[in-house]
């Protein structure tokens, strides 16, 4: 590869590197749309952030996984892969999944510049921050069995 | 809480309700985003319908070809509202918009546009067409609301 493609493509590789580092040192696992999901359960639907949730970490797997193949082809189809990232971020957008969300727009930019090596990091990044996410949201969930188990009731958080 | 009334109190704000007849239809290609909205309209009192694309919709309205759509002449439109996302695979919910709007039974009812992604060029193109409103992904309540207050005036 020549010399400009060479500064390009780390000019890119950088600037993903940058979404993901701000993505790990700053940003909260979840923003205020998983406040929002929280204020929608009633006693209609007692279930519905969990139900919502496990969708949602269903979807992560399927995407990831659809992904990962994509990327494994011999000639890679970066509009597929886009497609499975922007599919991604809309629901991580919906449910408040922050970090995912934010890795999913930088792993749009190394789409959108078919760099594969960015792609596979970011893929890599994306599967950290579902697993990272998924862990503290069954934590949260199994927090809030032992309280409605004990005949508590589950505090309001602003 | 009385459950048996149309409006529920939260701690933020009185929820909307368009009462019980209010009948609109969802569609997003995104299993997530329709059960959000679904969930959303809901809560004030729709009675909600989903679809996961434009066909559905159209399927769902009787919109599919112009002999389905002759049987339903003089008769009232089956929803108050159609919601649709912009952004969907095969038809787009721009392409929705316009196939509704070309409905002599169908153009009146009120068609909302949804998107994450926020492009002026875009909520121009759905407005010239006849959007009631473009709104951004994802919804929230206060959304339900201003979408409300919007319709009803």
């Amino acid at each position: 590869m020549d010399v400009v493609g060479q500064l390009q493509r780390q000019f890119i590789d950088y600037t993903a590197s940058l979404y993901r580092e701000v993505s790990v040192s700053f940003l909260g696992y979840v923003d205020d749309q998983f406040t929002q999901l929280q204020k929608l359960q009633d006693e209609s639907s007692p279930d519905f952030v969990v139900e919502v949730i496990t969708l949602f970490f269903d979807d992560c797997e399927k995407l990831i996984n659809n992904m990962a193949k994509a990327m494994e082809q011999q000639v890679v189809d970066f509009k597929q892969v886009d497609s499975h990232v922007h599919q991604l971020k809309g629901s991580s957008s919906s449910v408040g999944a922050m970090r995912v969300k934010n890795t999913c727009v930088a792993f749009r930019t190394c789409c959108e510049a078919q760099n594969l090596e960015g792609c596979l990091r970011c893929l890599q990044q994306v599967n950290h921050d579902y697993s990272l996410l998924k862990n503290k949201l069954q934590t949260l969930f199994r927090l809030e069995q032992q309280i409605l188990a004990a005949g508590g009731s589950i505090p309001m958080v602003e | 809480m009385d459950s048996s009334s149309t409006t529920t109190t939260t701690k933020d704000h009185q929820m909307v309700s368009f009462g019980s007849d209010f009948h609109v239809l969802a569609v997003d290609d995104n299993l997530i985003d329709r059960k959000l909205v679904e969930k959303l309209l809901k809560n004030s009192s729709c009675k909600v319908t989903t679809a996961e694309n434009g066909w559905r919709a159209l399927e769902f309205l009787g919109l599919v070809d112009e002999q389905q759509e002759k049987t339903l002449e003089g008769s009232v439109s089956k929803v108050n509202l159609v919601i649709t996302d912009y952004c969907m695979p095969g038809m787009t919910g721009y392409e929705l918009l316009k196939k509704i709007k070309e409905s002599s039974v169908m153009k009146e009812v009120p068609v909302v546009v949804v998107s994450s992604e926020n492009i002026p060029t875009r909520i121009n193109q759905c407005l010239e067409e006849g959007a009631q409103m473009f709104m951004l992904k994802p919804l929230k309540q206060a959304d339900v609301k201003k979408l409300k207050c919007h319709l009803m005036n």
